[in-house]
């Protein structure tokens, strides 16, 4: 690797172990913690004791029940919260690597609401699992396509202008959602849809996990893979362009990454808004802008997140809180913050 | 290293130059000058192919490097960070720089003097070491041919000798050809080669710094009375340009 020359250098590459050892352990305990946590109680030495007899042949000290509420229930719902908020943190950095404005996420690029549209449209259409993702990611990847076109001028896109594009593309894509609605059986499919627009992980199951597990793997494969070709378009389409990069075929690979992701998230999960805002920023801030350490980061910090997150949704209240709700009670305040900050650093004028 | 021939570019209908001819050596080193809006930029992005020419071609034997008038970087990356993006030509679409690319960077850096930069965060620079910065990352990325969109306009006197004499040092010892623009006659009197005064749309002269840099020239390219003169200093010459303003 490297030599670090400068002081500066020098002390962020001591403190980079640590800090993911740090990151890692909070994840990890975050995991543990939300299969005690619930309101069925289950004794922490029960927990310990379910997940032992995984591996070794141990007597059961806990009841039937319990095995199956840690092994069906919490268990796929911990993974797919955490592969949910890895994915969109990981989606949000790339946009705003890709975007060069760190106020980019999948939300404000439209990818979320088409994705709603386009699994809103599959449930109408069948029952396939296949569709839904497949649907969300096509109707995602259009939205974001128009949205980019909206806001794009001379090769740059403003914050305020994506922001106004995102507006107009989310509205666009609400109102067919309505349209799905209003055609929707009302004893049948609309039920279905009005649920699995909230934004949930109370319907968890290992089929789901799969679902979101495949792409979201794939697609923060590909985007880690692109780490340094993302750092270098963030510096500008021109800039990057001089430096010898195939500007379009590279960010057009990462996008279509992006709109995997984030659309396997909504087709599992709802739409689950501002964690691929914030967590990218947060992590941004304890990392540098390197891509190569700070896709990690939010990888580990967004998985975290959300399985706390969707801890608070199952327990605070007698009955379950769609957890987009919560991210976006944190997320919307925490965006306006950085908005106004961002405005005395010049991100909101490019 | 440079041919141009035949070189135009119009946005629209209307031509912003037509017809710029010129070529340039390895180890030479030519300023465009031109009053502001004249299309001294467009010509470099012409040259560069980050713009596409109207008519007539460029041919670059050798990778370019450009240097941009002002590089506005979004986020906090260290100077390392940035002089290693010089190699994106280099690595592959889902590959990232391995050891071998960074001591390109490290070695660029070290061309300019800046080793002890390599961990400081680019945007807490000043001006004046941004400028190198940039120039080493474009010699990171091999380049033999150095298109610069006016490197020492809005620095210091200490600075603009400091990067006016860096890119003289660099034309001789690594051979470059080295092409940039500046609205000071006064450093393309003390470095270049050539001169290329856009003059109109359809009048851009080439030649000689020494001959086209005339009182007369200047004085027809930016509408000030301009003197040339001569003063000894030292063991140095030096000739100094001096508009005459009006009030």
């Amino acid at each position: 690797m490297m030599q670090p020359v400068a002081v500066a250098g020098r002390r962020q590459q001591h403190l980079r172990p640590a800090l993911f050892s740090v990151l890692a352990v909070i994840l990890i305990a975050s995991a543990l913690l939300s299969l005690v946590v619930g309101r069925f109680a289950i004794p922490p030495s029960h927990v310990a004791g379910i997940l032992a007899s995984q591996l070794l042949p141990v007597d059961p000290w806990w009841t039937a029940v319990e095995a199956r509420v840690v092994e069906l229930v919490r268990i796929p719902r911990i993974l797919m919260a955490g592969l949910a908020g890895a994915g969109l943190a990981v989606a949000g950095s790339a946009l705003q690597g890709i975007f060069r404005n760190p106020l980019v996420g999948p939300q404000i690029i439209g990818v979320s609401s088409g994705a709603a549209f386009g699994g809103a449209l599959a449930i109408l259409l069948s029952e396939s699992r296949l569709l839904l993702v497949g649907l969300a990611f096509a109707c995602g990847m259009l939205a974001m396509l128009v949205v980019y076109g909206i806001s794009r001028q001379q090769g740059r896109a403003s914050i305020l202008m994506l922001v106004l594009a995102g507006i107009v593309t989310s509205a666009f894509f609400s109102a067919l959602v309505s349209v799905t609605k209003f055609v929707a059986d009302p004893d049948d499919k609309l039920p279905a849809i009005v649920f699995w627009l909230m934004g949930s992980f109370a319907t968890a199951s290992y089929d789901k996990v799969w679902l979101i597990a495949v792409p979201v793997v794939l697609g923060s494969a590909v985007i880690y893979l692109m780490r340094f070709q993302i750092n270098v378009l963030s510096l500008g389409d021109e800039e990057a362009q001089a430096l010898g990069l195939k500007v379009e075929r590279t960010r057009w690979i990462a996008l279509t990454a992006i709109a995997l992701i984030s659309a396997a998230v909504v087709a599992a999960a709802g739409v689950i808004g501002w964690v691929g805002l914030v967590i990218p920023h947060f992590a941004r801030m304890l990392t540098g802008p390197d891509h190569k350490l700070l896709i990690p980061a939010a990888i580990l910090i967004g998985a975290s997140y959300l399985i706390i997150v969707d801890n608070v949704a199952r327990t605070a209240t007698a009955s379950e809180i769609p957890v987009g709700i919560i991210t976006a009670l944190i997320g919307a305040p925490v965006f306006g913050v950085l908005l106004r900050r961002a405005a005395s650093k010049g991100w909101t004028s490019e | 290293m440079i041919d141009v021939t035949g070189l135009g570019f119009r946005y629209g209908q209307t031509w912003v130059f037509r017809d710029i001819n010129f070529s340039l050596q390895a180890g030479e080193i030519a300023a465009v000058l031109g009053p502001n809006g004249r299309g001294k930029t467009t010509l470099l992005k012409s040259v560069m192919g980050l713009l596409q020419p109207d008519t007539g071609s460029v041919r670059l034997r050798g990778r370019p490097g450009y240097v941009a008038q002002r590089a506005e970087i979004a986020f906090a990356y260290t100077v390392i960070d940035i002089v290693v993006m010089g190699r994106a030509a280099h690595v592959g679409v889902f590959s990232a720089p391995g050891k071998k690319h960074y001591q390109h960077a490290r070695q660029a850096l070290a061309q300019l003097n800046l080793e002890h930069l390599a961990g400081q965060h680019y945007n807490r620079l000043s001006g004046g070491e941004r400028q190198l910065v940039m120039i080493a990352r474009a010699l990171a990325s091999e380049c033999q041919v150095l298109i610069l969109d006016e490197p020492a306009s809005a620095l210091d006197f200490r600075n603009q000798d400091l990067v006016l004499s860096t890119l003289l040092r660099l034309a001789k010892e690594l051979d470059l050809a080295i092409l940039m623009t500046t609205h000071f006659p006064q450093h393309a009197v003390h470095i270049a080669d050539y001169a290329l005064m856009m003059q109109a749309v359809d009048e851009a002269q080439w030649g000689p710094a020494e001959h086209m840099l005339s009182e007369d020239n200047l004085e027809q390219l930016f509408g000030v009375p301009v003197k040339k003169i001569q003063i000894e200093a030292g063991e140095k010459n030096h000739t100094g340009i001096l508009p005459l303003f009006s009030h």
